[in-house]
């Protein structure tokens, strides 16, 4: 696999299953504006996912659905801190939207300053959307960075949120989080799935595995 | 907080009434319109107005039956009617 389709990838599921994560407040978050605002953001990281894994699909002659559905769970170059399922803990799903975005920001901007043309247009794009979930992810941090739950939440997912960037970008991540002062550790890295992943792909995948190679 | 969102649904039209939306503050009020009101390219402006900011009248006094204040007040086909008879014109060679 080439190394632009192994990084698409990683990106492409880390948006899918986070994505996917987000959904599960659909109809149950705190209250019915945030209900629609989270549900948006998230079809909004499902149609990132979408647009990178088509782009990878075409170096590995697989399409977006093949590439999201057609994988065994353990094959997916996810991060560790996009798995877990938070739902109904509101402080953890805010702890890791905010770790997330501020990862992705980084990842992104590295990504608009690449020589491939078609991944910094890519990227350039998924930005202008991206803007609107770190304004939605701050504003709830700021809003609930006082509760000992959310700062346990930060805490507890520093190390998974180290882990969605790669080595040369981590410096970057523990800059721009500097004022929460969390503490020095070891990232987990990508690729050692919980089994919260596999149970996850059970869900996400049983319609498309129930009528294999079907044309929906 | 409750904010009234109106919007605009094409440049130079006048701003409609589009909802409401509850917010904790501002930006959440100004983020929920985008998403309520404005994600599905339906509008090209949103105003979003504290609902406290929005002065609501309800009374309209006429004591006096001015009835010629109201639109359906004031038969004009009537006294124009009886204005030319005096005259000794009609409408028509008037004109």
């Amino acid at each position: 696999m080439s190394e632009r389709a192994q990084q698409l990838l990683e990106i492409a599921d880390d948006e899918l299953l986070l994505g996917w994560r987000n959904s599960e407040w659909t109809g149950i978050a705190p209250f019915l504006e945030e209900d629609v605002a989270f549900s948006s953001i998230a079809q909004n990281e499902i149609g990132h996912a979408r647009a990178l894994y088509e782009l990878a699909g075409r170096d590995l002659g697989k399409t977006a659905d093949e590439l999201a559905f057609d994988r065994a769970p353990e094959e997916y170059r996810s991060a560790a801190l996009v798995e877990p399922r938070f739902v109904p803990d509101w402080a953890r799903t805010i702890a890791r939207h905010y770790l997330y975005e501020t990862a992705d920001q980084i990842r992104i901007e590295a990504l608009k300053a690449s020589d491939d043309a078609e991944v910094a247009g890519l990227a350039a794009k998924i930005d202008r959307e991206e803007v609107y979930h770190r304004m939605h992810a701050e504003m709830w941090l700021e809003r609930l960075v006082g509760e000992p739950r959310v700062r346990e939440a930060l805490v507890e997912l520093w190390p998974k949120a180290l882990g969605v960037l790669g080595d040369d970008l981590r410096p970057l991540l523990r800059e721009r989080l500097a004022a929460l002062d969390l503490p020095e550790v070891e990232p987990v890295e990508r690729g050692k799935h919980s089994g919260e992943l596999a149970e996850l792909w059970e869900k996400m995948t049983v319609v498309r595995r129930s009528v294999p190679g079907a044309t929906w | 907080m409750i904010f009234e969102v109106f919007r605009q649904e094409r440049k130079g039209q006048s701003f409609q009434h589009a909802g409401s939306v509850e917010a904790p503050n501002k930006d959440f009020g100004d983020w929920y319109a985008r998403e309520q009101y404005g994600r599905r390219g339906e509008s090209v402006a949103l105003w979003v107005v504290p609902r406290e900011s929005v002065h609501e009248i309800d009374e309209f006094v006429d004591e006096l039956e001015k009835n010629y204040h109201r639109v359906d007040g004031y038969p004009l086909k009537e006294k124009l009617k009886e204005a030319r008879e005096r005259a000794g014109t009609t409408a028509t060679r008037d004109r």
